[in-house]
């Protein structure tokens, strides 16, 4: 009995270290604010960690998957978060909060419509509506910072809707890597 | 070897994000003056590099005011007062005529003389000589267009002037600020960078361009001197730093700094570094422009809900909504001493991006444009009758050209990449 339980425990945990070596955050949104590759923002994660087996009650620390998500979209004008994304945004809020150390930079993109510089602010609003947002969750405002690239990071470059609904968005970027402890 | 690959890469980039702007006249005025400009006299043995005469034609032409003779309709050539028969320009519906000859004056100066012909009275109206180098011959040209222009229309030309835009390939990784002639030619780039260049901006003595650089850590605001080439960092505070705008005396500059929290309208006076916050609101505040005074400022706020164009006094702080009419009304620029707005305009949601222009003394809204999509950075020619544009045109980004009452309208297609932001100059002379 003790011996299968242990042995669920050991599986378990194989299961999340699987999650985690494919939930290496290094990612594009990286990669999009440093098109140059120039800074290293992110660090790879060790995934040749040791197995934790844990006998008893006591809760495993895992990753929540949900911190893969790091782009929120918008709808068209918009700065409001849709409540899709409040899960996300709250895995993300739960993780700064463990994670004193781990800090984030919000990016505010619209699409081509509208005028440039009306856009770098109605960017500069979406950054700032997503900071707000975990602010309220309870962390701490010095782990984040926003900047808007308006619309001329598109991460889709088309004039159609469905490039359009691409491009308005809000991507998290982490300055530290998430790590899995 | 590891070299000549470098420099066929460097080639190769800068070829890409070039633009060769070219003109695509799409709609004249009914109403056009006939006119016929010969071609100039030139005695030499080797033919000029730069035939002035096409110059001027394709000057008045685009203005949209006239109507051109092509040389080969013409029943003859003259180059002097003596050979011109009024009777056979008048059979051919002519209502000016030009003619003019070019001479060697010295080694590497030539001088250029023409004379402006009413057909119907049969007299001159106006003759210019002008000297100069082949490397000022499109200059040259400008002027005699300038002159002609005024002369027929009682409106001061702008064929001399440049405009600045900002190319870039296609993939978006290489972003070139240029100044190039009125009507294209001598394309030059200024500044060329990985990153975003918007908002160019003219001081009013056409020697220093304030833009917005976007870098990887936001927007910064630079102004540079172009005859050194030289940039200078205006503002780099946290947050926004966008949208610059020359005051009139060009001592100052109105800007959109958001370190407050959010966009607002602010002025720096370029030599002191004193700092005025203009607007206080938490809506979005931005693309401030200078009233002729100095002393107000048009600008666009989200204040109502949709962006709408305001003015605001920067001595007492009193603003007034400007736009009432439309869903988004916004980068607005002042043409004719400021008794038209011309901006970006959507008449309801959903409904396409134009350049509309609007009579602020009788407060009606014309909208201007709609063979092009997306139209944006609306810049108005310093004679006040032409309005620069970009626009999405066949999937690409172009500059396009509309005059202030809509009658006339041209295309700058290039020939690669993408042009926008365009920043029509002032006067040089």
């Amino acid at each position: 009995m003790q011996l299968n339980k242990l042995f669920a425990v050991s599986v378990l945990s194989l299961a999340i270290m699987g999650c985690e070596s494919t939930s290496t955050i290094s990612d594009e949104s990286a990669l999009a604010t440093n098109p140059e590759g120039q800074e290293d923002q992110t660090q790879a994660v060790d995934s040749e960690g040791s197995i934790d087996v844990v006998t008893g009650t006591q809760d495993v620390q895992t990753f929540d998957p949900l911190l893969d998500s790091k782009v929120i979209y918008f709808g068209y004008d918009r700065t409001e978060i849709s409540p899709e994304y409040k899960k996300v945004l709250n895995a993300h809020a739960k993780y700064l909060m463990a994670n004193p150390q781990a800090s984030i930079v919000f990016e505010g993109h619209c699409d081509e419509r509208g005028t440039v510089e009306y856009n770098l602010a109605l960017g500069e609003r979406r950054a700032n509506s997503v900071k707000s947002y975990l602010i309220v969750q309870g962390v701490n405002p010095s782990q984040l910072d926003s900047v808007s690239f308006g619309e001329e990071r598109p991460e889709i470059i088309g004039s159609q809707e469905t490039d359009w609904s691409k491009n308005r968005r809000a991507v998290i970027n982490y300055k530290t890597a998430v790590a899995n402890n | 070897m590891m070299r000549v690959y470098f420099w066929l890469c460097l080639m190769l980039l800068s070829v890409s994000a070039r633009a060769e702007l070219t003109i695509e006249i799409t709609q004249g005025i009914a109403s056009s003056i006939p006119i016929s400009v010969v071609p100039m006299k030139w005695s030499g043995a080797k033919a000029l590099p730069v035939n002035l005469g096409d110059i001027v034609r394709s000057d008045l032409e685009r203005s949209g005011h006239f109507s051109v003779l092509k040389p080969d309709d013409m029943l003859s050539h003259p180059s002097q007062e003596e050979d011109v028969y009024f009777r056979d320009w008048r059979l051919l519906k002519q209502e000016y005529v030009v003619i003019g000859e070019v001479k060697l004056t010295s080694a590497d100066k030539y001088q250029f003389r023409y004379q402006l012909f009413d057909v119907f009275n049969e007299r001159e109206i106006l003759t210019q000589t002008l000297t100069g180098k082949v490397s000022q011959f499109r200059d040259i040209a400008h002027r005699v267009s300038d002159a002609i222009y005024e002369q027929l229309t009682g409106i001061r030309g702008a064929f001399s002037t440049k405009i600045a835009y900002v190319t870039t390939n296609s993939l978006r990784t290489r972003f070139n600020l240029a100044i190039a002639d009125s009507d294209g030619a001598r394309e030059k780039v200024v500044m060329s960078s990985k990153y975003s260049i918007f908002s160019p901006a003219w001081s009013p003595d056409g020697k220093r361009l304030a833009y917005v650089l976007l870098e990887d850590t936001g927007s910064k605001v630079y102004v540079q001197d172009l005859s050194t080439g030289k940039k200078q960092l205006v503002s780099a505070n946290k947050g926004i730093n966008s949208a610059p705008a020359f005051s009139p005396d060009g001592n100052k500059l109105a800007l959109v700094l958001s370190k407050d929290g959010n966009p607002e309208i602010y002025v720096v006076d370029l030599a002191t570094r004193h700092w005025l916050r203009v607007t206080n609101h938490y809506a979005i505040d931005t693309e401030p422009n200078w009233m002729p005074d100095g002393k107000h400022i048009i600008f666009t706020s989200g204040r109502a809900g949709k962006p709408q164009i305001y003015r605001v006094n920067i001595e007492s702080g009193y603003i007034e909504r400007l736009t009432f009419e439309g869903n988004y009304n916004a980068r607005a620029r002042l043409a004719q001493d400021g008794r038209f707005l011309v901006m970006v305009h959507q008449s309801a949601k959903g409904e396409p991006f134009h350049i509309a222009s609007m009579d602020l003394t009788r407060g009606l809204l014309q909208i201007l444009t709609s063979d092009t999509f997306l139209d944006e950075s609306p810049s108005v020619s310093p004679n006040g009758v032409m309005v620069m544009y970009a626009a999405k045109y066949n999937k690409r980004s172009i500059l396009a050209a509309v005059s202030v009452d809509g009658d006339v309208k041209f295309l700058v297609p290039s020939k690669s990449g993408d042009v926008r932001e365009p920043a029509w100059g002032p006067y040089l002379n």
